[in-house]
C-alpha cells in the first residue's frame, strides 16, 4: 500500500443476487486515490463504476449486495469490515457523495438550510443557530447568489444546476477528505454542466480534497481528472495518467470509446428542394389562470412566433437547453398538442385537422423519442410495436406481408428480424432506439421529428444511431427535424441549425454558417460550453 | 443501480444459443418474467396460496351441487331400464304409479313399486335437495342433526321407517332449518349461489367501472371534471335504504339484485384506474401511438388498460368479498333472493329466529366467516404479489 495513498481499493467484487442467481457486477476492481488527487472511473452504463463507487460507501442494498473478495482501505481503516454504526460517522463527514439526479437528491419537504444544518448536527454537533452562518458560507462558496435570502427555499424553488450547487455544498460542509461524484452533471443543460465542473475543480483545490469523478463522458474526464480508469463489464481494463491516456490507448476498448465521439458530414442543404414542412409564426401558449372565476392573466409562451421551412432531403437542427421549447415545437408540428399558426405540410395545410382528417398525414410525419425505455410498451413483442402504424394505416395488409415489412424495417435498422417475437425489456438501450426507429421507418414516412433520440444513450451508441439515420437518410431521402442540446451530434448531422431560447428562435441559418460565425451572444455561449474545454476559471 | 437492469442495457448482447431464436413466441405468451416473479410470490404466501385452493375446491364442489344434495336419485334402474332423473323428467306411471305428475323418488310407495320390479336406486350422498321438506322428523322443524338425536326422540320415526335406531334413519348432517329442510343441502346451494352472485358482480361491475374509469383518465378535462362531480354525487347516496326501498318495490330475483347493487357497486374501481389512465396517457409509448395515428378505442385497451390491470387485479378478491357479504346482508334482512331460495344471509336470520335451534346459526356463521376469510386470505396473497417493492426486491 502505498504511504500517500488516502483510498486503496484492492481487488474489490461486487455480487447481486436476484432470485436465486448470483450476478457480479464488479471483478476484482483495484485503485487508488491519493490525497487531493481526481481519479475518474469511466465506461458505459452497466459497467459497475457506479457500484463500485457505492460500494466505498457501503450504500449498496445490502444483504442482496456482497463483496466476495475485496479490501477498501481508507486511511488506514478496511471500510468493508467497519460495522454500520462506524461507517455512518464516516458518511457524510470524511467521504460525502454526489449524485446524478439534482431534482430527486434532495428532500423536497426541506428548506434547504435544514439539509445542511442536518449533516453539520450529525458529525460537528452545531445547533441550528451556530450552523446558521457556516451554511451561508457554504453557499456562497458554492456560488448561490444571495445566500442568505435563499436560506429558506426549499428544492423545487432553485434551478436544477443550483439543485446540484446545493447538493455539493451538503457534501463539502464537513470538509470532507474524498468527494465522490456520480455523474454529477448529466442531467444538467451543457453551458451549466461547465459551471459546475469548473466549480468543482475550483472547490477540490481550495480544499486539497480528493475526489473520484464517475462519468461516461471522455469529454468530462479531460476536463477535471488526472488520473482515469476505464471500466469495462465491471473489470478496470485500462488505467493511466488523462494526458497518456487519451494520446496513447492501449486497449481496444478505450481507443473504441475515445473514437465514439458521433462523426461525419451531414446532408447538405437543399435550397432548390421541395418545402416538407413549413410554418409561420407558429405559437403554443399555455393560459396562466387564476382566482375563482379561472380568468386568464398572462401565458406561458412555450413557442413563441417560431417560422421554419425544411426541404426535402435536410436536417433542421434545433438547439436549445431543456425548457427552450423545442419539444413542445416538435410535438406541434406533429399536431401532437395544439397550437395557433398555419402548420403546411407537403403542400396541404393541416392545422385544425380533427383526429381522422390528420390520420392518412401521420403516415407521412413520424416521431422518435429521447428514451428508449419509455417509448416502447413493455407489454407489446417489438414484431406487434413495428407492426402497429401498419395495422392503423395499412388494415387490409395480409398478416404474411405486414410481417414481412416488420422484418424489412428491423434489417434496416440493423436488427436481427429473428428477435421480433421479444418484448423490449430484453434489449439494450441502443437496440430499443432502433427498433423506436424501426417503428417509425416502417410507414415509409416522409418527414421524421427526432427528439433527442441519442440523449439517454451511452457515447458509442449514440455514434451508432447517429450513423444510422444519416445512412436511413441517404438511402429513403428523409427530411428530419433533429432536436438536441448536444451540439456535437447536431454537427454531425445538420444541415440548417436553429437555436431556441425560451421558445423563441436566437439564430437560424445553415449548419456550417451558424457554427462557424455564431451571430448572439447565446449561442457562443452555448458552443463554448459544448466545444471548449475549459475548467481554470469560473466565470 | 440494479445491476440486473444494468447488464441489459449494455449494447453488445450476447448471441443467444439458436434454439431461443428458432421458437418465436407467437399468439398467447409465456408468462413474462415478472409475472413469474408475482406467481412465484404468490405461492410463497402459504396461507393465501392454501385458501385459494380451498376455495377453488370448495367452489368446484359447491358447482356440482346437485350430484352432492338432491331428491332425486342419480341413476335408476327399472325393469331392466336405465333412468337418469337428474337430467329427465319421468312421471309417476313410468314406474307403475297412479299419477302423471312428476315422480317423487322419496316417496316409500314408489321406492317399493321400483324395488319390486327388481331395480334399485342410486341417490347423492345427501338425499336431500335445498327444497324438499324432512316429512319424518322426529322432532319438532327446526330438527337437531341426526347424530345428535336421543334414541327416544327417533324412536316413532324409526318404528315408521322400520328400522332399529337412530343409526337407521336418513341423516340431516346439519340438523334441518323451521320448515324442516336439511341445512348441510342448503348450504352447499347457498355457498354456489352467494359466490356465483359475488362472481357475476365483481366481474359486472368491474368491467363497468374499468370502463368509466378509462373513458375518464383518457379523455382528462370536462368528461373527467363532470363525471367525478356525478360519482361524488352518486356515492353519497345511502346506498342500503336505497336498496331496501327498491327490492321493497321490484320483485327480487338472481338477476334484479343483481342490478340493484350493479348500481353503486361499480363506482369502486372508477378512481384508482382512472388515476392510472391520467398517469400513463402522457408516457411516450402513448404519444408515439397517437402520432402512429392509433385510435382512442385501440389506445385505451392495447396500451393503457395492461397498466391499470395489475391495481384491478388486486382489488378483485376484495370487491368479491364485499359482493358476497352485500347479498348475505340483504337476506339476512329478508330483501335478497325470493323466499325459498338457499342463501347463508337466510340461514343467518333462520339462527337469529330460532336460538334454542343452534345449529342454524352456528353452520351460518362458520359458513360465511370461512368464506370471508378465504376470500380475505386470497385478496391479501393477491396484493403483497402485485406489490412492486416485493416484485423487483
Amino acid at each position: 500500500m502505498n504511504d500517500a495513498s488516502l483510498l486503496t481499493v484492492e481487488d474489490l467484487s461486487v455480487a447481486f443476487r436476484q432470485s436465486g442467481r448470483e450476478m457480479i457486477a464488479a471483478k476484482h476492481v483495484s485503485f487508488d486515490i491519493k490525497k487531493g488527487e481526481t481519479v475518474a472511473l469511466v465506461g458505459e452504463s452497466g459497467s459497475g463504476k457506479s457500484v463500485t463507487a457505492l460500494s466505498i460507501l457501503k450504500l449498496l442494498p445490502y444483504p442482496a449486495a456482497s463483496h466476495p473478495s475485496g479490501r477498501i482501505v481508507f486511511k488506514g481503516r478496511n471500510l468493508l469490515a467497519l460495522s454500520e454504526r462506524e461507517m455512518r460517522a464516516v458518511r457524510g463527514d470524511d467521504i460525502t457523495m454526489v449524485f446524478q439526479e439534482p431534482m430527486t437528491s434532495l428532500n423536497p419537504l426541506h428548506t434547504i438550510e435544514r439539509q445542511i444544518a442536518e449533516v453539520l448536527e450529525i458529525h460537528k454537533g452545531l445547533s441550528a443557530a451556530a450552523a446558521r452562518g457556516r451554511i451561508v458560507e457554504l453557499l456562497a462558496e458554492v456560488g448561490i447568489p444571495d445566500p442568505q435570502a435563499r436560506l429558506g427555499a426549499y428544492p423545487h424553488q432553485l434551478s436544477g444546476g443550483q439543485r446540484q450547487r446545493v447538493m455539493i455544498a451538503l457534501a463539502l460542509a464537513n470538509e470532507p477528505d474524498l468527494f465522490i461524484a456520480d455523474e454529477p452533471t448529466t442531467a444538467l443543460d451543457v453551458t451549466v454542466q461547465a459551471q459546475i465542473l469548473r466549480l468543482l475543480k475550483r472547490l477540490q483545490a481550495r480544499h486539497n480534497m480528493a475526489m473520484l469523478f464517475i462519468t461516461h463522458d471522455l469529454g468530462i474526464v479531460k476536463r477535471i481528472a488526472e488520473r482515469v480508469c476505464v471500466m469495462k463489464a465491471g473489470e478496470i481494463v485500462e488505467r493511466g495518467s488523462v494526458a497518456e491516456l487519451f494520446a496513447r490507448p492501449q486497449h481496444p476498448y478505450t481507443k473504441a470509446l475515445i473514437a465514439a465521439e458521433p462523426k461525419g458530414r451531414p446532408a447538405p442543404a437543399q435550397p432548390d428542394a421541395p418545402i416538407v414542412m413549413k410554418t409561420d409564426n407558429l405559437r403554443v401558449w399555455f393560459p396562466i389562470r387564476r382566482g375563482f372565476l379561472r380568468r386568464t392573466v398572462g401565458h406561458i409562451k412555450a413557442v413563441d412566433d417560431v417560422s421554419i421551412a425544411i426541404r426535402r432531403g435536410e436536417t433542421l437542427g434545433v438547439v436549445g437547453e431543456s425548457g427552450s421549447g423545442k419539444t413542445t415545437l416538435g410535438l406541434a408540428l406533429m399536431r401532437l398538442i395544439s397550437s395557433n399558426g398555419p402548420i403546411v405540410f407537403l403542400g396541404k395545410p393541416i392545422q385544425g385537422l380533427r383526429f381522422r382528417a390528420m390520420r392518412p398525414f401521420r403516415r407521412d410525419m413520424q416521431i422518435v423519442f429521447q428514451d428508449p425505455y419509455g417509448s416502447l410498451s413493455p407489454r407489446m413483442s417489438v414484431a406487434e410495436i413495428v407492426g402497429e402504424g401498419l395495422r392503423v394505416h395499412q388494415p387490409r395488409l395480409s398478416a404474411e406481408a405486414r410481417a414481412a415489412k416488420v422484418i424489412a424495417a428491423l434489417s434496416d435498422v440493423g436488427l436481427d428480424p429473428e428477435t421480433r417475437n421479444r418484448y423490449p425489456h430484453e434489449f439494450s438501450g441502443g437496440q430499443r432506439q432502433r427498433i423506436a426507429v424501426a417503428r417509425a421507418m416502417v410507414l415509409e414516412p416522409s418527414f421524421v421529428v427526432l427528439d433527442e433520440p441519442t440523449s439517454a444513450l451511452d457515447m458509442m451508441i449514440q455514434a451508432q444511431i447517429v450513423d444510422l439515420l444519416r445512412e436511413l437518410q441517404r438511402r429513403h431521402d428523409l427530411t428530419y427535424m433533429f432536436i438536441s442540446h448536444d451540439l456535437k451530434v447536431v454537427a454531425a448531422l445538420a444541415s440548417n441549425v436553429m437555436v431556441m431560447r425560451e421558445g423563441k428562435i436566437v439564430e437560424q441559418g445553415p449548419a456550417a454558417e451558424i457554427f462557424a460565425r455564431p451571430q448572439s451572444d447565446y449561442t457562443r455561449a452555448l458552443f463554448k460550453a459544448a466545444f471548449e474545454i475549459d475548467t481554470t476559471a469560473e466565470q | 443501480m440494479d445491476a440486473a437492469t444494468e447488464q441489459k442495457r449494455t449494447e453488445t448482447v450476447a448471441p443467444e444459443p439458436m434454439g431461443m431464436i428458432a421458437a418465436p413466441r407467437i399468439g398467447v405468451p409465456a408468462l413474462s418474467p415478472i409475472n413469474k416473479r408475482r406467481w412465484q410470490n404468490f405461492k410463497r404466501n402459504a396461507r393465501g396460496w392454501w385458501a385459494f385452493w380451498i376455495f377453488i375446491v370448495l367452489f368446484t364442489v359447491s358447482l356440482f351441487a346437485e350430484f352432492i344434495a338432491n331428491d332425486k336419485p342419480l341413476l335408476v334402474s327399472y325393469d331392466h331400464h336405465w333412468y337418469y332423473p337428474m337430467l329427465g323428467r319421468y312421471p309417476e306411471t313410468t314406474f307403475g304409479g297412479d299419477f302423471q305428475t312428476e315422480a317423487d323418488y322419496r316417496d316409500p310407495y314408489l321406492a317399493k313399486l321400483i324395488k319390486d320390479k327388481g331395480g334399485y336406486m342410486i341417490f347423492p350422498p345427501i338425499h336431500y335437495s335445498y327444497d324438499t321438506h324432512n316429512l319424518d322428523l322426529p322432532t319438532p322443524a327446526p330438527s337437531p342433526p341426526t347424530w345428535m338425536l336421543t334414541e327416544a326422540q327417533c324412536h316413532d320415526v324409526a318404528v315408521k321407517k322400520g328400522v332399529s335406531d337412530c343409526a337407521g334413519l336418513e341423516k340431516n348432517w346439519l340438523g334441518t332449518d323451521d320448515q324442516g329442510r336439511d341445512v348441510a343441502a342448503r348450504l352447499i346451494y347457498g355457498f354456489r349461489i352467494s359466490v356465483l352472485f359475488g362472481l357475476v358482480l365483481t366481474v359486472i361491475s368491474s368491467a363497468i367501472g374499468v370502463a368509466a374509469g378509462a373513458v375518464q383518465g383518457y379523455f382528462g378535462g370536462w368528461t373527467d371534471l363532470l363525471f367525478q362531480r356525478f360519482i361524488e354525487i352518486w356515492t353519497s347516496v345511502p346506498s342500503l335504504y336505497l336498496l331496501l326501498i327498491i327490492s321493497s318495490v321490484l320483485v327480487p330475483g338472481f338477476f334484479v339484485l343483481l342490478g340493484i347493487l350493479l348500481l353503486f357497486s361499480w363506482v369502486s374501481l372508477v378512481g384508482l384506474v382512472r388515476a392510472e389512465f391520467l398517469r400513463a396517457r402522457n408516457f411516450e409509448y402513448v404519444l408515439a401511438a397517437r402520432a402512429l395515428g392509433v385510435s382512442n378505442i385501440v389506445l385505451m385497451f392495447r396500451h393503457l388498460l395492461p397498466n391499470a390491470m395489475v391495481a384491478t387485479l388486486t382489488y378483485l378478491p376484495f370487491i368479491l368479498s364485499s359482493s358476497v357479504m352485500t347479498l348475505t346482508a340483504l337476506d339476512f334482512l329478508g330483501f335478497g333472493l325470493p323466499p325459498g331460495s338457499p342463501s347463508l344471509g337466510e340461514l343467518l336470520s333462520q339462527g337469529k329466529a330460532n336460538v334454542q335451534a343452534p345449529w342454524l346459526g352456528i353452520t351460518g356463521f362458520f359458513a360465511v366467516a370461512i368464506l370471508l376469510s378465504l376470500l380475505i386470505f386470497i385478496g391479501e396473497a393477491v396484493r403483497d404479489a402485485f406489490d412492486p417493492r416485493k416484485t423487483f426486491a
